[in-house]
C-alpha cells in the first residue's frame, strides 16, 4: 500500500471492538487521519466516541483489530508487543490525564525516567525542561509533595525528555484549574513546537482545541 | 534501560521500608522455622550415622555366641584359618566412654575413622600405648590417653586397636563379636562345623537407633513442613500485596516503553535477591533456634531411646544450602502466581484495589471450588488412606483445602453478622470487615495453619504421653529389674531373691523372623502380673491361659499389622506352629514381638538363658532389697533398676519433649501473629480512603482505631473456631494414618480442652498485639491526610 511519506502519522481505516458484558462494542469504525511533523491536532468528541482508544492505538498501548497506523514510515499495527514497547520508549511520548508518575522516584528521576529507558538521556536537556517548567526548586521532592499542576508539568517534562517525534496527550489538563491548565498548555505547545514534533491531543475543551492547528471531531467511532 | 527500570523498582522499597521489612522478615522467619527443625533433625541423624559407622551397627552380618557371652580369641583364629573373612570387635566402658576395639587390618572399610590420612600413625595405633580416635567432646573425658580428634566418631565412643581395648577394658583374649565381611570365599566350611556355639546375626540395613527415633523425627519434620507452609502463606501475602501496590507503577513503566519480559525478569531477579538475603538471615536464625532446641531434643532422644546425640550444633554445608534453596523455592512458588497475573494484566487496566479483585468474581469462585475439591478428597482419604504417601496426601489436602476455604467461611459468617446487625455502626463494621477480608485472608490462613498445627501436634504428643504412661504401668509392672552378667550371677540372684520376693520373672528373648518381619520372641513365666497389667487390643477367650499352657502365642500390634495376622491365625517358630490368641499394644518398639510360655521358649531356644529378671515385691521393700543384693550376691547396684526411677525418668523425658513442642508451638504462633501485623501494616495505607468517609460522617479517629483492633481480634477468634476441628482432624490423621503407616502401631486419641482454650487465648493475644500498632497509627492519622481523600488533587 502506498503511504504518505511526508506525513509523520497516517491512520487508515482503523477498527477496534471491545467485549463488554452486553456483548461486543465497536468503539472505532474506520477512522482515518493524518498528522504532519510540527503540526498540532485536537481530537474532540463526546465521552465514548473513541478518542482515547484511538490515542492508545496510535501510541502502541493497544492493538487495533483492522486497519493501519503508519508512523514515520512504520506500520504500528503490524508490531508485536516488544516492537510497540520500543515505539513507546523512543518515538512516541504520551501525557496521561492522571499524570502516572512513579511515586517512589523523585521529580528529577521521574523527568529522566523515559529518556533513560530509551537510552536518549541528555542531562542538559532534562535540566532545561525542568527549569522551563518551573520545577527547579522541586527536583528533590517526591510527586506526592507537589500540586496537581506541578505533577502534570513533571509528566510533560518526562514525555519530552527523550525528544519524541510524536506527542500524544489524553486530556492533559483535565484535572487542573483553568489558570494552571493554560500555563501548562502554553509550555507544552512551546516545547513541542521547538522540537518540531507532532502533537495529537484529546480534549473536551473548545478553548484548548482552538489553540491547535487542526481539529478532528469523532462521533460514535467515526470522524464526523 | 535496565538500570533505570531497576532503580524505579527498587525505589519502591526505599520509600516503603516497612513493607520491605515485612517481606524480608516473613521469608526469613519461614526459612528459620524450617531450617531450625531440619538442623535439629540433621544433627541427630548425623549422630546416629556416626554411631552406625563407628560401630558398624546393622551394616554387616555378625557372629556372636548363642549365650551372649564373649568368645575366646582362638575362635577368631580358627575361623580365619578356615577361610572365613571375619574381623573381631570388642566393646566396653572406660570412664563413661564406650571403647570400641577393632582390628584395622581386617575390619571392613567404613568402620570407624581410622585412616592414615587423618594423621593416624598406624604403628602407634597398633603398638605401645596405642592411639584412640574420638570426637573432641569424648576426647575430653579421656585425658590420660593418646586420643586423636576425629569429628565423625560417634559421641561417647572411642575407637582403638582391639589389643589396646582388651588391655584398657581388662578383657585380654576376649572378643564380643565378629564382623562378617560381605565377600566370602567359596567352599569355606559351615559355621556349625567349626564354631557351633556361634550364631549369625544378619545385617539389618540400618541402625536400631535410627529406626527407633524415626517416629520422633517424623513428627518434627511434619512440624517443620507445617511451619514452612505457614511461612509460605506469609511470603505469598507479602509478595501479593507488594505486587498489588506496585501495579500502577508497573502499568506506567510499561506504558513508557519497558518491555513486559524485561520487567518480569527484573522483578523476579529483585525477589530472588531478597530471597537470598532473607534466606541467609533465616538460616542464621534457624541455627539459633536449633541451638536452643538441640539440648532438649538431645536429652529427649537420649532418655527415650538411649540415642546419644551431640548437644552442640555443627555447621553443615548441606544444611545451609537446603535452607537457602527452601527460601528461594518458597519465594518462587509465592511469586509465580503474582508474576503470571502480571503477564496477563492488560496494559490499560485500571489499578484495581485488591479487595475488588478478590472479593467477587471468578477468582473467589475458583478458590472455593479448589477448596471443596480438596476437602472432598481428604474426606475420601480419611477412610481409604493406607500407607505413608496416603497419610501425607490426607494431611496436605486437608490443610490446604481448609486454608483455601477459610476466607469463604469467614465471608459467610460476616455476611450473616451484617444482616443481623441493628446499629448503623455495627452494619458499617461488619461490611467494612468483609471488605478487608481479601487483604487479610493470607495472614488468617497462616494463623489457621499455625493453630491447627498446634492443636494437632499438642494432641498427638499429649495422647502419646497418656498412652505411654499407661504402657509403662503395663510393661514395668515389676518393682525391681536386675541384669546379671553370667550364669553364676543369675543363680545367685535366684537364690537371694527366693525368700525376699513375691515372684521372679525371667526376661528372655531371641531374635527371629515371623512372616518375613524381624521379630523378638519372649518367654514369659506364668504369673498374675501379666494377666493383671497387660491390655489387649484384640484377644480370644482365655488368651493368657492357653498361652501359658503352651498352646497359643500373643503378638504385638506391629507384627499384627505388618504380617496381617489376627487372632486365630497361625505363626510358625522353629518349625512349630502356634495360634495367635491375642494382640497387644507395644508403643515405641519398631519391630514385631511374640510372647510365649517360658516352657515352650526353653524348648525352642535351649541355648538362651535369661540374664534379665523382673522381681515382684512390696514397693516398701525395694530399697533394702537393692542394698543387700550387692553385699550378698556381688551384683552391683548399677545392674539394678527400680520401677519408680524408670517411671520418673520417663516422665521427665516427656517434659523435655513438651519443651521442644511448646517452643515450636510458640514460634509458629509468633510467625502467624507477625503475618497479621504485616498484613495490617501493608493495608494501612489503603485503609485511609476507606475510613475517611466514616470519619467525615462523625466517627472519631479513636473510635476507628478501636474498631480496627476489635476487627483483628474478632477475625482471629473466628479463625480459632475453624482451627480447632481442623487441628483435631490433623491429630487424628497423624495418629491413625501416618503413625500406623510409618511405625505399625496406632495411638489412641485423647482430647485436652484446657490446652485448646489456652491456645485460643494466645492466638487472640497475638492478633491483638499485632493489630495494636496499625490501629494506633490509624487513630493518629492527621486530619489533613483524611481530607486528601476528598481532594481533587489526590
Amino acid at each position: 500500500m502506498k503511504q504518505e511519506v511526508q506525513m509523520l502519522l497516517s491512520v487508515q481505516d482503523i477498527h477496534k471492538t471491545y467485549q463488554t458484558a452486553d456483548g461486543p462494542f465497536e468503539v472505532l469504525r474506520g477512522v482515518d487521519l493524518t498528522l504532519a511533523a510540527g503540526e498540532t491536532l485536537a481530537l474532540t468528541g463526546e465521552s465514548g466516541s473513541g478518542k482515547s482508544t484511538l490515542l492508545h492505538l496510535i501510541g502502541g498501548l493497544d492493538a487495533s483489530d483492522r486497519g493501519q497506523i503508519w508512523l514515520q514510515g512504520q506500520d504500528i499495527a503490524a508490531l508485536d508487543d516488544n516492537g510497540r514497547a520500543a515505539l513507546r520508549r523512543g518515538t512516541v511520548g504520551v501525557v496521561f490525564q492522571q499524570f502516572n508518575l512513579i511515586p517512589s522516584l523523585k521529580v528529577a528521576d521521574n523527568i529522566a525516567f523515559q529518556a533513560r529507558l530509551s537510552e536518549q538521556y541528555d542531562p542538559k536537556w532534562a535540566a532545561e525542561l525542568a527549569d522551563r517548567m518551573g520545577l527547579g526548586p522541586h527536583l528533590n521532592k517526591y510527586p506526592e509533595q507537589l500540586s496537581g499542576g506541578q505533577q502534570q508539568r513533571v509528566a510533560i517534562a518526562r514525555t519530552l525528555a527523550p525528544k519524541p517525534r510524536l506527542v500524544l496527550a489524553d486530556e492533559p489538563t483535565g484535572n487542573l484549574d483553568e489558570t494552571t491548565a493554560a500555563t501548562v498548555m502554553d509550555l507544552m505547545l512551546e516545547l513541542v513546537s521547538e522540537a518540531g514534533a507532532g502533537l495529537l491531543m484529546v480534549t473536551h475543551s473548545a478553548a484548548l482545541a482552538g489553540r491547535m492547528s487542526r481539529r478532528l471531531h469523532l462521533r460514535a467511532g467515526q470522524v464526523a | 534501560m535496565t538500570k533505570a527500570a531497576l532503580q524505579a523498582l527498587l525505589s519502591h522499597w526505599w520509600r516503603n521500608p516497612v513493607q520491605l521489612f515485612t517481606l524480608l522478615a516473613g521469608l526469613a522467619l519461614a526459612t528459620a522455622l524450617w531450617s531450625g527443625v531440619q538442623a535439629v533433625n540433621a544433627e541427630a541423624r548425623a549422630s546416629y550415622d556416626a554411631a552406625a559407622a563407628t560401630l558398624g551397627e546393622g551394616q554387616y552380618d555378625r557372629l556372636v555366641r548363642r549365650d551372649g557371652q564373649p568368645m575366646a580369641q582362638e575362635t577368631y583364629i580358627t575361623l580365619r584359618r578356615a577361610g572365613w573373612l571375619v574381623s573381631p570387635v570388642l566393646q566396653g566402658r572406660l570412664d563413661g566412654v564406650r571403647i570400641v576395639g577393632v582390628e584395622p587390618l581386617t575390619a571392613p572399610a567404613g568402620i570407624g575413622p581410622i585412616t592414615p590420612a587423618q594423621g593416624a600413625d598406624i604403628g602407634s595405633f597398633l603398638t605401645g600405648q596405642g592411639q584412640l580416635f574420638a570426637n573432641a567432646e569424648t576426647a575430653a573425658q579421656l585425658p590420660d590417653l593418646d586420643v586423636i580428634i576425629a569429628a565423625e566418631t560417634a559421641l561417647g565412643a572411642a575407637i582403638t586397636d582391639i589389643g589396646v581395648a582388651q588391655r584398657l577394658l581388662g578383657k585380654v583374649g576376649q572378643i564380643d563379636s565378629l564382623i562378617v565381611l560381605p565377600r566370602q570365599p567359596l567352599g569355606r566350611p559351615d559355621l556349625a562345623q567349626i564354631a557351633p556355639d556361634l550364631l549369625l546375626q544378619p545385617a539389618q540395613g540400618g541402625s536400631d537407633i535410627a529406626r527407633l527415633t524415626d517416629s520422633f523425627h517424623l513428627n518434627l519434620t511434619a512440624f517443620g513442613l507445617l511451619s514452612f507452609a505457614v511461612g509460605i502463606f506469609i511470603v505469598n501475602g507479602a509478595i501479593g500485596l507488594a505486587f498489588e501496590q506496585r501495579r500502577p507503577v508497573v502499568r506506567t513503566m510499561r506504558a513508557l516503553g519497558l518491555p513486559l519480559r524485561r520487567l518480569i525478569v527484573l522483578m523476579a531477579a529483585e525477589l530472588m535477591i531478597f530471597a537470598l538475603i532473607a534466606g541467609i538471615i533465616g538460616v542464621a536464625l534457624g541455627y539459633v533456634i536449633a541451638a536452643l532446641l538441640l539440648p532438649d531434643v538431645a536429652a529427649t532422644l537420649r532418655g527415650l531411646y538411649g540415642a546419644d546425640v551431640s548437644g552442640t550444633l555443627q555447621l553443615r554445608p548441606s544444611w545451609w544450602l537446603s535452607g537457602l534453596a527452601i527460601a528461594l523455592g518458597g519465594t518462587a512458588i509465592a511469586a509465580s502466581g503474582a508474576l503470571y497475573q502480571m503477564t496477563k494484566m492488560p496494559l490499560l487496566a485500571a489499578a484495581q484495589p485488591r479487595a475488588l479483585a478478590m472479593a467477587a468474581g471468578q477468582r473467589a469462585k475458583t478458590q472455593g471450588a479448589i477448596a471443596a475439591a480438596l476437602l472432598v478428597v481428604s474426606a475420601i482419604l480419611m477412610f481409604t488412606a493406607d500407607g505413608l504417601i496416603g497419610g501425607f496426601a490426607l494431611l496436605a489436602t486437608l490443610l490446604i483445602g481448609a486454608a483455601l476455604a477459610l476466607p469463604i467461611i469467614l465471608s459467610g459468617i460476616l455476611a450473616a453478622m451484617n444482616r443481623s446487625a441493628r446499629s448503623v455502626t455495627a452494619q458499617w463494621f461488619w461490611a467494612d470487615t468483609r471488605q478487608q477480608l481479601p487483604g487479610l485472608s493470607l495472614a488468617l490462613m497462616a494463623l489457621l495453619l499455625a493453630m491447627a498445627a498446634n492443636v494437632g501436634v499438642s494432641t498427638m504428643v499429649s495422647s502419646f504421653r497418656v498412652t505411654f504412661t499407661d504402657f509403662l504401668d503395663q510393661r514395668l509392672a515389676s518393682e525391681v529389674y536386675v541384669r546379671t552378667s553370667d550364669a553364676a550371677q543369675s543363680a545367685a540372684l535366684l537364690d537371694y531373691a527366693a525368700s525376699r520376693a513375691d515372684a521372679i520373672l525371667p526376661i528372655q528373648s531371641a531374635d527371629t523372623q515371623v512372616a518375613g518381619q524381624p521379630t523378638e520372641v519372649f518367654g514369659a513365666r506364668d504369673h498374675a502380673t501379666y494377666r493383671d497389667f497387660w491390655v489387649f487390643l484384640q484377644n480370644a477367650e482365655g488368651a493368657w491361659d492357653t498361652t501359658f499352657a503352651g498352646e497359643t502365642v500373643l503378638i504385638n500390634e506391629q507384627l499384627s499389622r505388618r504380617a496381617g495376622l489376627v487372632v486365630g491365625d497361625t505363626v510358625t517358630l522353629q518349625d512349630s506352629s502356634f495360634a495367635v490368641a491375642g494382640v497387644y499394644g507395644d508403643y515405641g518398639n519398631p519391630i514385631g514381638q511374640v510372647v510365649m510360655s517360658e516352657a515352650i521358649f526353653t524348648t525352642l531356644y535351649p541355648d538362651i538363658s535369661p540374664q534379665n529378671f523382673g522381681v515382684r515385691m512390696p514397693p516398701a521393700d525395694v530399697a533394702d532389697f537393692v542394698a543387700d543384693l550387692e553385699a550378698q550376691t556381688g551384683i552391683p547396684a548399677t545392674q539394678t533398676v527400680d520401677q519408680a526411677s524408670i517411671k520418673a525418668i520417663s516422665l521427665a523425658i516427656f517434659e523435655r519433649t513438651f519443651t521442644v513442642t511448646t517452643a515450636l508451638n510458640v514460634l509458629t504462633l509468633a510467625v502467624a501473629g507477625f503475618a497479621i501485623l504485616m498484613s495490617l501494616l501493608t493495608l494501612a495505607s489503603m485503609r485511609v480512603p476507606q475510613l475517611a468517609p466514616a470519619w467525615a460522617m462523625g466517627m472519631t479517629r479513636n473510635q476507628l482505631g478501636r474498631l480496627e483492633l476489635l476487627r483483628a481480634v474478632m477475625l482471629a477468634l473466628l479463625t480459632a473456631l475453624v482451627a480447632l476441628p481442623l487441628g483435631l482432624a490433623l491429630a487424628w490423621a497423624l495418629l491413625a494414618v501416618v503413625n500406623v503407616a510409618a511405625f505399625g502401631w496406632r495411638l489412641p486419641m485423647y482430647l485436652f480442652p484446657a490446652d485448646y482454650a489456652r491456645l485460643a487465648v494466645f492466638a487472640l493475644l497475638a492478633a491483638g498485639l499485632a493489630a495494636l500498632w496499625p490501629a494506633r497509627r490509624l487513630a493518629r492519622t492527621p486530619p489533613a491526610d483524611l481530607l486528601k481523600v476528598f481532594s481533587n488533587e489526590r
